[in-house]
Protein backbone atom coordinates (compact mmCIF):
# COMPACT_ATOMS: atom_id res chain seq x y z
CA UNK A 1 0.00 0.00 0.00
CA UNK A 2 1.38 3.06 -1.28
CA UNK A 3 2.39 6.21 1.00
CA UNK A 4 -0.01 9.66 0.71
CA UNK A 5 3.49 11.36 -0.37
CA UNK A 6 3.75 8.81 -2.89
CA UNK A 7 0.40 8.82 -4.24
CA UNK A 8 -0.34 12.43 -4.35
CA UNK A 9 3.52 12.19 -6.37
CA UNK A 10 1.84 9.71 -8.50
CA UNK A 11 -0.99 12.06 -9.03
CA UNK A 12 0.83 15.09 -9.71
CA UNK A 13 2.83 13.12 -12.37
CA UNK A 14 -0.11 11.51 -14.30
CA UNK A 15 -1.56 15.08 -14.49
CA UNK A 16 1.21 16.38 -16.22
CA UNK A 17 1.57 14.04 -18.59
CA UNK A 18 -2.32 13.84 -19.47
CA UNK A 19 -1.81 17.68 -20.01
CA UNK A 20 1.62 16.78 -22.10
CA UNK A 21 0.58 14.41 -24.21
CA UNK A 22 -2.61 16.47 -25.10
CA UNK A 23 -5.38 14.14 -23.41
CA UNK A 24 -6.30 16.93 -21.19
CA UNK A 25 -6.13 20.90 -22.05
CA UNK A 26 -6.60 23.98 -19.76
CA UNK A 27 -10.54 23.29 -19.37
CA UNK A 28 -10.18 20.41 -17.43
CA UNK A 29 -7.93 22.52 -14.77
CA UNK A 30 -10.75 25.12 -14.74
CA UNK A 31 -13.05 22.34 -13.67
CA UNK A 32 -10.98 21.60 -11.34
CA UNK A 33 -10.63 24.97 -10.15
CA UNK A 34 -14.30 25.32 -10.21
CA UNK A 35 -14.61 22.23 -7.44
CA UNK A 36 -14.83 23.69 -3.79
CA UNK A 37 -16.55 22.25 -0.27
CA UNK A 38 -20.11 22.95 -1.21
CA UNK A 39 -19.71 21.04 -4.45
CA UNK A 40 -16.87 18.23 -3.57
CA UNK A 41 -17.34 16.06 -6.44
CA UNK A 42 -17.68 18.28 -9.33
CA UNK A 43 -15.30 17.14 -11.35
CA UNK A 44 -16.84 13.97 -11.40
CA UNK A 45 -20.21 14.82 -11.43
CA UNK A 46 -19.47 16.87 -15.03
CA UNK A 47 -17.22 13.88 -16.50
CA UNK A 48 -19.88 11.07 -15.37
CA UNK A 49 -22.18 13.03 -17.49
CA UNK A 50 -19.65 13.49 -20.37
CA UNK A 51 -19.12 9.87 -20.80
CA UNK A 52 -22.85 9.31 -20.59
CA UNK A 53 -23.65 12.02 -23.16
CA UNK A 54 -20.75 10.73 -24.95
CA UNK A 55 -21.77 7.18 -25.54
CA UNK A 56 -25.18 7.92 -26.74
CA UNK A 57 -23.82 10.03 -29.29
CA UNK A 58 -21.16 7.28 -30.16
CA UNK A 59 -24.53 5.27 -30.44
CA UNK A 60 -26.27 7.61 -32.16
CA UNK A 61 -23.20 8.38 -35.02
CA UNK A 62 -22.63 4.75 -36.05
CA UNK A 63 -27.01 3.97 -36.29
CA UNK A 64 -26.35 7.32 -38.96
CA UNK A 65 -24.04 6.75 -41.13
CA UNK A 66 -25.29 3.14 -41.14
CA UNK A 67 -28.62 4.45 -42.93
CA UNK A 68 -28.69 3.62 -46.82
CA UNK A 69 -29.37 7.52 -47.63
CA UNK A 70 -26.99 9.10 -45.03
CA UNK A 71 -28.26 12.58 -43.18
CA UNK A 72 -25.18 14.44 -43.27
CA UNK A 73 -26.80 17.36 -41.61
CA UNK A 74 -27.66 14.93 -38.69
CA UNK A 75 -24.16 13.34 -38.34
CA UNK A 76 -22.95 16.75 -38.15
CA UNK A 77 -25.16 18.05 -35.47
CA UNK A 78 -24.05 14.79 -33.38
CA UNK A 79 -20.46 15.38 -33.81
CA UNK A 80 -21.32 19.58 -33.06
CA UNK A 81 -22.84 18.01 -29.77
CA UNK A 82 -19.64 15.90 -29.23
CA UNK A 83 -17.07 18.44 -29.69
CA UNK A 84 -18.76 21.09 -27.80
CA UNK A 85 -19.01 18.69 -24.48
CA UNK A 86 -15.35 17.75 -25.25
CA UNK A 87 -14.07 21.29 -25.46
CA UNK A 88 -15.93 21.93 -22.34
CA UNK A 89 -14.23 19.65 -20.17
CA UNK A 90 -10.81 20.06 -21.88
CA UNK A 91 -11.02 16.37 -24.03
CA UNK A 92 -8.80 18.27 -26.35
CA UNK A 93 -7.97 14.95 -28.55
CA UNK A 94 -11.37 13.92 -28.93
CA UNK A 95 -12.37 17.43 -30.25
CA UNK A 96 -9.73 17.95 -32.34
CA UNK A 97 -10.91 14.28 -34.05
CA UNK A 98 -14.15 16.35 -34.40
CA UNK A 99 -13.38 19.44 -36.24
CA UNK A 100 -12.02 16.57 -38.64
CA UNK A 101 -15.19 14.63 -38.67
CA UNK A 102 -17.25 17.77 -39.25
CA UNK A 103 -15.57 18.70 -42.50
CA UNK A 104 -16.12 15.44 -44.42
CA UNK A 105 -19.87 15.72 -43.14
CA UNK A 106 -19.75 18.88 -45.28
CA UNK A 107 -18.38 17.05 -48.16
CA UNK A 108 -20.48 14.37 -47.47
CA UNK A 109 -17.66 11.86 -47.27
CA UNK A 110 -18.68 8.62 -45.98
CA UNK A 111 -15.73 7.11 -46.10
CA UNK A 112 -14.10 9.75 -44.12
CA UNK A 113 -16.66 9.93 -41.69
CA UNK A 114 -16.76 6.62 -40.97
CA UNK A 115 -12.92 6.51 -40.71
CA UNK A 116 -13.51 9.34 -38.03
CA UNK A 117 -16.09 7.86 -35.96
CA UNK A 118 -13.37 5.14 -35.53
CA UNK A 119 -11.01 7.39 -34.24
CA UNK A 120 -13.34 9.87 -32.65
CA UNK A 121 -14.38 6.41 -30.80
CA UNK A 122 -10.54 5.23 -30.35
CA UNK A 123 -9.75 8.80 -28.50
CA UNK A 124 -13.41 8.49 -26.44
CA UNK A 125 -12.12 5.31 -25.28
CA UNK A 126 -8.58 6.78 -24.05
CA UNK A 127 -9.82 9.69 -22.65
CA UNK A 128 -12.20 7.99 -20.55
CA UNK A 129 -9.81 5.35 -19.32
CA UNK A 130 -7.33 8.13 -18.25
CA UNK A 131 -9.91 10.08 -16.47
CA UNK A 132 -10.91 6.45 -14.22
CA UNK A 133 -7.54 6.18 -13.20
CA UNK A 134 -7.19 9.61 -12.41
CA UNK A 135 -10.63 9.91 -10.44
CA UNK A 136 -9.39 5.95 -8.74
CA UNK A 137 -5.40 7.27 -7.85
CA UNK A 138 -7.76 10.48 -6.33
CA UNK A 139 -10.26 8.09 -4.18
CA UNK A 140 -6.97 5.85 -2.95
CA UNK A 141 -4.61 8.89 -1.29
CA UNK A 142 -8.66 10.47 -0.51
CA UNK A 143 -9.06 7.07 1.43
CA UNK A 144 -5.57 6.76 3.02
CA UNK A 145 -6.59 10.42 4.52
CA UNK A 146 -4.31 12.85 2.21
CA UNK A 147 -5.41 15.72 0.47
CA UNK A 148 -5.68 16.40 -3.55
CA UNK A 149 -2.60 18.33 -4.22
CA UNK A 150 -3.84 21.53 -6.00
CA UNK A 151 -2.28 21.64 -9.57
CA UNK A 152 -0.86 24.92 -11.36
CA UNK B 1 -29.50 27.55 -2.23
CA UNK B 2 -27.66 30.55 -0.58
CA UNK B 3 -29.13 31.23 2.61
CA UNK B 4 -26.57 34.08 3.38
CA UNK B 5 -27.81 36.42 0.34
CA UNK B 6 -31.04 38.13 0.57
CA UNK B 7 -32.97 37.73 -2.74
CA UNK B 8 -32.54 41.16 -3.71
CA UNK B 9 -29.02 41.52 -4.15
CA UNK B 10 -27.91 38.41 -5.78
CA UNK B 11 -28.48 38.73 -9.33
CA UNK B 12 -30.96 35.91 -11.07
CA UNK B 13 -29.45 34.55 -13.85
CA UNK B 14 -31.58 32.47 -16.95
CA UNK B 15 -29.04 30.15 -18.36
CA UNK B 16 -30.13 28.40 -21.71
CA UNK B 17 -28.05 25.58 -23.62
CA UNK B 18 -29.50 22.15 -24.67
CA UNK B 19 -25.69 20.43 -24.23
CA UNK B 20 -26.71 19.08 -20.87
CA UNK B 21 -22.46 19.18 -19.69
CA UNK B 22 -22.43 23.03 -20.68
CA UNK B 23 -25.51 23.68 -18.61
CA UNK B 24 -23.93 22.32 -15.83
CA UNK B 25 -20.86 23.98 -16.15
CA UNK B 26 -22.53 27.29 -16.63
CA UNK B 27 -24.95 26.98 -13.74
CA UNK B 28 -21.40 26.24 -11.67
CA UNK B 29 -19.56 29.20 -12.87
CA UNK B 30 -22.51 31.42 -12.19
CA UNK B 31 -22.97 30.54 -8.87
CA UNK B 32 -19.19 30.27 -8.05
CA UNK B 33 -20.07 33.98 -9.25
CA UNK B 34 -22.68 34.80 -6.75
CA UNK B 35 -25.46 34.21 -9.10
CA UNK B 36 -28.61 32.99 -8.43
CA UNK B 37 -29.49 30.49 -11.42
CA UNK B 38 -32.10 29.00 -13.13
CA UNK B 39 -31.21 26.93 -16.17
CA UNK B 40 -33.68 26.08 -19.35
CA UNK B 41 -32.74 23.66 -22.19
CA UNK B 42 -33.71 25.04 -25.31
CA UNK B 43 -35.39 28.70 -26.15
CA UNK B 44 -39.39 27.69 -25.71
CA UNK B 45 -38.74 26.62 -21.90
CA UNK B 46 -36.69 29.79 -21.34
CA UNK B 47 -39.26 31.47 -23.18
CA UNK B 48 -42.01 29.56 -20.83
CA UNK B 49 -39.62 30.45 -17.38
CA UNK B 50 -39.75 33.92 -18.73
CA UNK B 51 -43.71 34.28 -18.79
CA UNK B 52 -43.58 35.22 -22.70
CA UNK B 53 -45.59 32.19 -24.24
CA UNK B 54 -45.71 31.89 -28.14
CA UNK B 55 -47.83 34.62 -29.33
CA UNK B 56 -47.88 37.67 -26.73
CA UNK B 57 -49.44 36.84 -23.59
CA UNK B 58 -47.20 38.26 -21.16
CA UNK B 59 -47.03 38.18 -17.41
CA UNK B 60 -44.43 40.56 -15.48
CA UNK B 61 -43.50 37.67 -13.62
CA UNK B 62 -42.40 34.17 -14.55
CA UNK B 63 -43.71 31.26 -13.05
CA UNK B 64 -42.60 31.53 -9.72
CA UNK B 65 -42.35 35.52 -9.54
CA UNK B 66 -38.25 36.09 -9.22
CA UNK B 67 -37.32 38.92 -11.75
CA UNK B 68 -34.61 37.82 -13.85
CA UNK B 69 -31.65 40.05 -14.18
CA UNK B 70 -29.77 38.41 -17.03
CA UNK B 71 -30.15 35.95 -19.97
CA UNK B 72 -27.32 33.76 -20.82
CA UNK B 73 -27.63 32.00 -23.92
CA UNK B 74 -26.22 29.18 -26.37
CA UNK B 75 -26.50 30.21 -29.87
CA UNK B 76 -26.66 26.94 -31.61
CA UNK B 77 -29.98 25.19 -30.55
CA UNK B 78 -32.42 22.89 -32.11
CA UNK B 79 -35.57 24.14 -32.57
CA UNK B 80 -35.24 28.24 -31.96
CA UNK B 81 -31.20 29.44 -31.92
CA UNK B 82 -30.45 31.95 -29.43
CA UNK B 83 -30.43 34.55 -32.08
CA UNK B 84 -34.25 33.54 -32.29
CA UNK B 85 -34.55 33.64 -28.72
CA UNK B 86 -32.80 37.28 -28.33
CA UNK B 87 -35.35 38.76 -30.97
CA UNK B 88 -38.19 37.58 -29.14
CA UNK B 89 -36.73 39.13 -25.78
CA UNK B 90 -36.16 42.37 -27.53
CA UNK B 91 -39.12 42.74 -29.18
CA UNK B 92 -40.98 42.30 -25.78
CA UNK B 93 -41.70 45.56 -23.74
CA UNK B 94 -41.46 43.48 -20.30
CA UNK B 95 -38.76 42.21 -21.11
CA UNK B 96 -36.24 44.18 -23.44
CA UNK B 97 -34.45 45.25 -21.03
CA UNK B 98 -33.08 42.44 -19.55
CA UNK B 99 -29.51 41.97 -20.74
CA UNK B 100 -28.74 38.82 -22.98
CA UNK B 101 -25.17 37.22 -23.23
CA UNK B 102 -24.97 34.42 -26.31
CA UNK B 103 -22.30 32.12 -25.97
CA UNK B 104 -21.08 29.91 -28.99
CA UNK B 105 -18.16 27.68 -29.60
CA UNK B 106 -17.81 29.43 -32.85
CA UNK B 107 -15.78 32.44 -33.52
CA UNK B 108 -18.14 33.52 -36.35
CA UNK B 109 -17.83 37.43 -36.83
CA UNK B 110 -20.73 37.86 -39.04
CA UNK B 111 -22.30 35.84 -36.22
CA UNK B 112 -21.26 38.30 -33.06
CA UNK B 113 -22.10 40.98 -35.78
CA UNK B 114 -25.95 39.97 -35.97
CA UNK B 115 -26.07 39.49 -32.58
CA UNK B 116 -24.40 42.47 -31.51
CA UNK B 117 -26.63 44.52 -33.44
CA UNK B 118 -29.74 42.40 -32.51
CA UNK B 119 -29.21 44.17 -29.04
CA UNK B 120 -27.32 41.38 -27.00
CA UNK B 121 -24.59 42.59 -24.35
CA UNK B 122 -22.11 40.39 -25.19
CA UNK B 123 -20.90 37.32 -27.22
CA UNK B 124 -18.89 35.22 -25.59
CA UNK B 125 -16.86 32.16 -26.57
CA UNK B 126 -16.89 28.69 -25.21
CA UNK B 127 -15.85 26.88 -23.02
CA UNK B 128 -16.69 29.70 -20.95
CA UNK B 129 -13.45 30.65 -18.16
CA UNK B 130 -14.23 32.03 -14.32
CA UNK B 131 -12.73 35.18 -15.11
CA UNK B 132 -14.84 35.76 -17.67
CA UNK B 133 -18.24 35.41 -15.94
CA UNK B 134 -16.79 37.01 -13.03
CA UNK B 135 -16.30 39.98 -15.21
CA UNK B 136 -19.95 39.79 -16.25
CA UNK B 137 -21.10 39.53 -13.06
CA UNK B 138 -19.50 42.30 -12.21
CA UNK B 139 -21.14 44.16 -15.33
CA UNK B 140 -24.54 43.73 -13.80
CA UNK B 141 -24.21 45.35 -10.47
CA UNK B 142 -22.66 48.47 -11.91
Amino acid sequence: MASVPQLQRQFIEYTTSLHNEGYLDDQFSQLQKLQDESNPDFVVEVVSLYFEDSEKLLNNLATALQQKSVDYKQVDSHVHQFKGSSSSIGAQRVASVCVHFRNFCEEKNLEGCLRCLQQVKQEYILVRNKLEALFGLEQQILQAGGSIPMME
Amino acid sequence: MSAEYHEEDVPHVLAVDDNIIDRKLVEKLLKTSSCRVTTAENGMRALEYLGLRENHQQNHCNNNGSKVNMIITDYCMPGMTGYELLQKIKESSVLKDVPVVIMSSENVETRMNECLEMGAQTFMLKPLKLADVKKLRHQLTT
